[in-house]
Formats: structure tokens, C-alpha cells, sequence
């Protein structure tokens, strides 16, 4: 099978229920700007990917595996694998 | 007795922690580059401090795939001793030859300062030549160093005894007031489970000489040196 192009996102989160200072930080910050209704604020990465495979869901469990193995760090991270768009 | 100490891009304490070893205690060291395969036959492998790859990504997400890392791996599996310094518990961490990870200091701040240490195991071949709950001055300069780990994770370094520095006040208590980074428990540096591996965020290389302030991390370079010579 041929393969074709495909772009991926993934979302990549501290784990729930871990410190984040970051978010904190930004979360005071809004509060002073006035926006008192936002209960809590966190930060991540977002990475983009290019990548082939012959179909969009070999494509997305390549990119599972290339988050469990470098871009995520399961001890303290969450990560979210957008679909699979074709380019 | 060699010291194989890891130059990774970015590494920037593989200079003092060569001078610690060879000037300070008059031992054999030599520099080992990320991209070599052969560990030179050394007996002690330091990972050193520095900002390897930028940390991008992560603090030593990417140099952990360096090509000497599986050299280095195997060398803790055969229990050869690996003393793993800031950055370079951070990819120790990413290697999985220690449990948990180090992130984003609570404070949000760079900290670059000397701090106290209690030292929680002097059994270990990184500390026998300490005293029983000696209380350490040792700077420490991070970004990332809060150590964090699931619940299961640290009650079994506790039990294990494998946490063996804890920031402290200068009376050796664990106070929140004490810890510079918000790590969990206080936790400093860790051993592996064998023992064979340390861990920690503060930097011993660069307490070796009292005429540059605080020596009390020679003690721990001695502990190696000791052991090899029993």
C-alpha cells in the first residue's frame, strides 16, 4: 500500500493534580485583569507532525508511540492525539 | 580508580567536575563524547550538569537517546556506579535508571544559591565517608528541579531508604521553608534501587575546594574512591 502524507497535533498537558506553576501564575494574572470566573489555567505543548503512513490510523497510533517514547513524559505528563488530516 | 565523565551538547559542568576529580582527589578522568560507544573501561560514569540539547523538549528528554546513554545503561545493569548531577538526573530520570522526574521549580525562578542538605542514607557507596545525618552546604543552580513521583513511587524510596539527601535548614530539619524548589519530601537526590545510581539537582563538583566556599561535597567523590580501594 502506498503511503500517503498526514498531519497530526498533539496536546500535551502536566498531568491533573500536579503542581503546575506556570498555569498558577497565569491563572493570578487573568484574575487581575478581571477575568474572575477562570477557575484554573494550564500549559503545555502543542507539536505539530508531518508524517506518512498508509493510512490515517497507522499514522495516529505511529504518532502514540512516538509520545509514549520521547515527547511525553508519562511520569508527569498528559498528552491528546488530534485526528489524522491528510495533506 | 577512572571517572568517565559525559560531555553532551550543552553540558557545561563536565569542566568542573573533571577539575573535582583529578585535582581534588588526584584520581584518573577522563572526557567520554555523547556520540562514542565505548565506555574507555572507567569505573565511575558522571553525567554532568549543563543544559544538554538545549533542554529542549524536556530537561534531558533527547539526551537520554544519545548514543553513549546505552552504554551507560548497561554499565548501571552490570552495577557500575553512576553519580548523576543536575542536568544529568534529569536524564537519568528520562532513562529510566531512576524512578520520577524532575520539572518547572515551584517558584517558577531559576535558583542559583547554596543550600543545606541532610543526609538521609550514609550507607551508600556515594556517602559512607559521611556522618550519620550530617547536615551538607551545597549550591545548587536549576531551573527544573522539582523531583516528582506517583505516591507508590516515593513510599518505596522511603522505605528503601534510596533517598539520600533532603534539603534542610542549617539544623538539618526538612522544612517547606528549606526546599528551594517545592520538590516532594524535600527530595534532593535519590539512589537507585541497587544502589549503584545517585541522582541529584545539587552540584558536589562544586564544593570540593574551601577556598570557593562550602567543601562538602568532596566527602562524596572520597566515598567512591574509598569503596573501589576496600
Amino acid at each position: 500500500m502506498k503511503n500517503r502524507a498526514y498531519r497530526i497535533a498533539v496536546h500535551i498537558v502536566p498531568r491533573a493534580g500536579l503542581l503546575d506553576p506556570q498555569g498558577n501564575t497565569i491563572t493570578g494574572a487573568l484574575h487581575s485583569l478581571g477575568f474572575k470566573h477562570v477557575r484554573s489555567v494550564h500549559v503545555g505543548r502543542h507539536i505539530v507532525i508531518e508524517t506518512e503512513a498508509p493510512d490515517a490510523l497507522q499514522a495516529e497510533a505511529s504518532v502514540q508511540q512516538m509520545c509514549e517514547k520521547l515527547l511525553a513524559n508519562p511520569v508527569t505528563e498528559d498528552f491528546e492525539i488530534t485526528s489524522a488530516v491528510p495533506l | 580508580m577512572k571517572f568517565g565523565i559525559v560531555t553532551f551538547p550543552g553540558s557545561n559542568c563536565d569542566y568542573d567536575a573533571y577539575r573535582a576529580v583529578v585535582d581534588e582527589l588526584g584520581a584518573e578522568a577522563t572526557y567520554l563524547w555523547h556520540k562514542t560507544e565505548d565506555l574507555e573501561g572507567v569505573d565511575v560514569v558522571v553525567l554532568p550538569g549543563g543544559f544538554s540539547y538545549g533542554d529542549y523538549l524536556r530537561a534531558g528528554a533527547i539526551a537520554r537517546f544519545s548514543p553513549i546513554m546505552r552504554e551507560v545503561v548497561a554499565h548501571a545493569g552490570r552495577g557500575g556506579p553512576v553519580l548523576a548531577i543536575c542536568n544529568g538526573f534529569q536524564i537519568a530520570c528520562e532513562a529510566g535508571l531512576l524512578p520520577g522526574a524532575l520539572v518547572r521549580n515551584a517558584g517558577m525562578r531559576f535558583v542559583s544559591e547554596a543550600v543545606y542538605l541532610s543526609v538521609e542514607n550514609e550507607g551508600t557507596m556515594f556517602t559512607s565517608q559521611y556522618e550519620k545525618d550530617a547536615v551538607l552546604r551545597i549550591p545548587i543552580a536549576h531551573g527544573e528541579g522539582r523531583y516528582v513521583a506517583d505516591a507508590t513511587t516515593l513510599a518505596r524510596l522511603e522505605d528503601n531508604g534510596q533517598v539520600v539527601f533532603r534539603y534542610c535548614d542549617a539544623g538539618g530539619s526538612a522544612t517547606g521553608e528549606a526546599n528551594p524548589n517545592g520538590s516532594m519530601r524535600g527530595i534532593a537526590g535519590i539512589v537507585s534501587a541497587e544502589g549503584n545510581v545517585l541522582g541529584m539537582m545539587p552540584h558536589p563538583e562544586r564544593a570540593v575546594d574551601s577556598l570557593l566556599g562550602p567543601a562538602d561535597g568532596k566527602l562524596l567523590f572520597e566515598s567512591l574512591l574509598a569503596r573501589v580501594a576496600v
